[in-house]
């Protein structure tokens, strides 16, 4: 077996993240999938926290990670919020649909 | 008492121009009328008192401005040359003005009409008085002004106010060459005043100017640019294309400005320029050859001509260019006095041709009228002494010695004196005498042909136009007739009465030494001297005539201001006039052939006239119908307003494209307002490429940004 060390915590924080990334600009398809990947994004980071806390020996940074977890609780309601009304008004929640912001 | 001449039209105009709405048309017409006949009445005795009592002298009024060395007064200037102008200018402006109460009677805009009449009076009447060149130049611009406006006052219409426009624009022409004459004699003699430049005129006769990359005599140049200025005035070949379009004004403007005074101006300058010409002997002979060749001119295009006032115009046109070959040629006061005798009978022409256009309702076309003179008898016998008076008739009995005095009327005594003056002028070796005698008599012919033409198209033969209108032909009322009458008097005896004052054996008393009295042309003449104090006393008027006594460039002494001397001077003058006779050989009587060929030419065209217009009656219209080429290059002006159309307005109007598309829109808009709003909406439009609306791209761009910035900041650490 080998010795799981803080290197590989990061590694698959950046795994994740480069996931969750990867999953905002090549997904085409679904504004749901946009929110999970934000929540993996978070997710990436809650575990860089809480290795590092672990590695350090530090609270704060698991303390942190809780915070975090809260705010994407409260993002994610939000966002299947907007989600809603945003069907309801379009009838559609494909990603290609989302361009009313176009200058 | 001067400055009420000048002045009392002036405050008329004001009063008409300012107060014409409020105090309404008939004081406005009251007020301008008796100003300008105090000032007519005043100028008669300003006439007799200088021309025959010699008190010729100069008001100063007051210091106009007063730069370094450059000092101009505003003066009255009253010597013999400048009382003739006052005669001729406020008597025909007189009349005309009542005139005008007739004519101008439905208009709506009277006082404005009175006004600008009064105010053209004033500025022609400061111009004859000046007693320096930018005084004149300013009347000379006054009169250009109110030529202007006259002649567009009927302002609605386009033809009216195109005219205007031509008449202003080519008038600038001149008066460009004419500033540059002005500046010139400045820097010359650091003087603008007449009496210094005059005589100043003999020391500067070498003195040379660069002008224009050439080396040019300053005498010849300044000569040469005053008549610039002149020909634009005087309506002279080349610049003569206002004049006729100029009729679009009311009749009244057209013989007033555009017959008797402002058009006379540019002969006026000529000869209260006569020490500079004098001198100049190159410019005196281009003088020579553009009046000449005006008179001829225009005498063959008034023979084509159908509007009744157009051919009038061109009349005067050919008249004044008799005035500027006579005065190149040195014949001053013959020039003057065809300008005197022709401000009467041009102006009665003119007022005559009104009448009829007013009687016919307004129609000018000659081609719609005919038999008019059992309709308007009055106006058909004022015509006719207008044009007896105009084509010279009379015969000279005395000078053939049939008659102890010559008969004729107004015309035939100063053309008759121009025609024979030329020839002799050339027989003494005048550049170009000889020609202009010759021009002068087929000119004569032709002035005959046109003046008769008009007479038999207008009043005989039979009526072409609407029969109503015949019907309704009628003679003027007092108003106008009373102006015809009075003009008719002086267009019969103005040439017989003066005749010795202006050219005759009283020449030298008359004129004393505004003009020289005995003219030899520019050749001989050139060593007069002018007084050498003729500034300082005014009435010192030693005609300095050292022709026989040959002195040279230097001035002989003036006679002291005394009446004895004075007679003596003149009794001088007299035994030169004589004496000269045995000089030039060939006596001072020009040969009988010489005598008798103007009178010839004249008889012959009024016979050309009668066949053509009263034997063959319909003639000249079938001729016209057929079109041939003498016809319409003559009726089409010799194409001069189509050359100069092609010319100066297409030239300028490419020239004008050249700098509108290429330079401002092209260059200027392309490069600067337009050209930056361009690159900028243009950049926009590319950078708005960008914003898809797309989240992921948005969020890939942050991407990037954040990797880029991390990179920056790693590498800037050293840390990689």
């Amino acid at each position: 077996m080998m010795d799981v060390g803080l290197g590989h915590y990061l590694a698959v924080a950046g795994v994740l993240f480069t996931i969750g990334v990867f999953g905002i600009f090549v997904n085409r398809k679904n504004v749901i999938i946009l929110l999970m990947s934000v929540e993996l994004i978070l997710l990436s980071v809650n575990i860089n926290l809480v290795a590092f806390s672990a590695f350090l020996g530090d609270l704060a940074g698991q303390v942190f990670a809780l915070f975090v977890l809260t705010v994407a609780a409260a993002e994610a309601a939000v966002g299947l919020a907007i989600l809603v009304v945003y069907f309801r008004n379009r009838g559609d929640i494909s990603v290609e649909g989302v361009n009313l912001m176009k200058g | 008492m001067a400055p009420i001449i000048v002045f009392g039209p002036l405050i008329a105009s004001a009063f008409a121009g300012l107060f014409g709405n409020h105090v309404g048309h008939r004081a406005a017409q009251i007020v301008t009328t008796f100003f300008v006949l105090l000032s007519f009445v005043l100028s008669v005795i300003v006439f007799f008192d200088v021309t025959y009592g010699g008190n010729a002298q100069t008001i100063h009024l007051a210091t106009w401005m007063s730069v370094g060395t450059f000092d101009v007064s505003w003066a009255i200037k009253l010597d013999s040359l400048s009382a003739v102008m006052l005669v001729v200018v406020t008597s025909v402006s007189s009349l005309v003005h009542i005139y005008s109460w007739g004519y101008m009677e439905h208009d709506p805009h009277r006082a404005r009409f009175f006004s600008y009449l009064s105010l053209f009076t004033f500025a022609m009447l400061s111009l004859v008085t000046a007693d320096n060149f930018l005084q004149l130049f300013f009347g000379w611009e006054g009169v250009g002004l109110a030529s202007y406006l006259l002649i567009g006052f009927w302002y609605k219409k386009k033809s009216a106010n195109d005219a205007a426009i031509k008449a202003f624009v080519t008038n600038r022409v001149g008066d460009f060459g004419f500033a540059l004459g002005i500046m010139a004699i400045f820097y010359v003699f650091g003087s603008v005043s007449f009496d210094d430049v005059f005589a100043g005129v003999s020391e500067h006769r070498d003195t040379v100017l660069a002008f224009a990359g050439m080396e040019l005599n300053a005498i010849e140049l300044i000569a040469f640019l005053l008549f610039i200025g002149a020909m634009g005035k005087s309506a002279q070949f080349f610049l003569h294309v206002w004049l006729p379009d100029a009729m679009e004004g009311p009749t009244p403007v057209s013989a007033l400005i555009h017959a008797a005074t402002m058009v006379t101006a540019g002969v006026f300058l000529v000869c209260r320029a006569f020490p500079i010409f004098e001198n100049a002997e190159a410019a005196s002979a281009f003088v020579t050859v553009i009046g000449a060749t005006t008179a001829l001119f225009a005498a063959t295009v008034g023979v084509a001509q159908n509007d009744i006032k157009r051919v009038v115009a061109y009349s005067t046109c050919s008249q004044l260019g008799y005035m500027f070959f006579a005065a190149g040629l040195g014949l001053y006061g013959a020039a003057m006095f065809h300008l005197f005798t022709h401000a009467f009978f041009k102006a009665l022409l003119f007022l005559g041709s009104g009448a009829v256009i007013h009687g016919v309702h307004d129609e000018q076309d000659m081609r719609k009228m005919g038999g008019l003179y059992k309709m308007m008898p009055m106006t058909w016998l004022m015509m006719l002494i207008g044009t007896v008076a105009l084509t010279g008739v009379g015969f000279s009995f005395g000078m053939l010695g049939l008659l102890p005095w010559d008969l004729g009327f107004a015309g035939f005594f100063s053309k008759d004196a121009i025609i024979e003056g030329a020839f002799m002028a050339g027989r003494e070796g005048v550049f170009f005498g000889i020609p202009a005698f010759w021009i002068g008599c087929v000119a004569a012919l032709l002035t005959s042909f046109y003046s008769w033409r008009l007479i038999f198209m207008t009043f005989h033969g039979k009526f072409r136009g609407p029969k109503d209108v015949y019907e309704h032909a009628h003679d003027p009322k007092f108003a106008m007739a009373m102006p015809l009458v009075v003009l008719a008097i002086g267009a019969i005896f103005a040439g017989g009465v003066f005749k010795k004052d202006f050219i005759g054996e009283n020449a030298g008393h008359f004129w004393h030494d505004a003009v020289p009295a005995a003219s030899h042309g520019p050749a001989v003449a050139g060593d007069n001297g002018y007084a050498a104090d003729h500034g300082e006393a005014a009435d010192s008027h030693a005609v300095v005539d050292d022709h026989a006594a040959d002195v040279g460039h230097d001035a002989p002494p003036a006679q002291p201001a005394a009446d004895t001397h004075a007679d003596d001077t003149h009794a001088v003058i007299d035994d030169h006039a004589e004496a000269g006779e045995g000089d030039h050989g060939g006596g001072h009587h020009p040969p009988t052939w010489v005598l008798l060929s103007p009178f010839i030419a004249t008889l012959i065209g009024f016979l050309m006239a009668i066949w053509f217009y009263l034997i063959n009656e319909g003639m000249g219209a079938r001729i016209a119908a057929r079109g041939g080429p003498l016809h319409s290059f003559l009726y089409n002006k010799w194409y001069v307003d189509e050359i100069y159309h092609f010319v100066f307005v297409r030239g300028a109007k490419a020239l004008g494209d050249l700098f509108w598309k290429i330079g401002d829109v092209k260059l200027i808009d392309g490069l600067g307002p337009n050209g930056v709003a361009g690159t900028t909406l243009a950049a926009a439009r590319r950078l708005a490429k960008g914003q898809s609306g797309f989240l992921y791209h948005y969020a890939f761009v942050m991407l990037i940004g954040v990797l880029g910035f991390t990179l920056w900041i790693m590498i800037g650490q050293g840390g990689l």
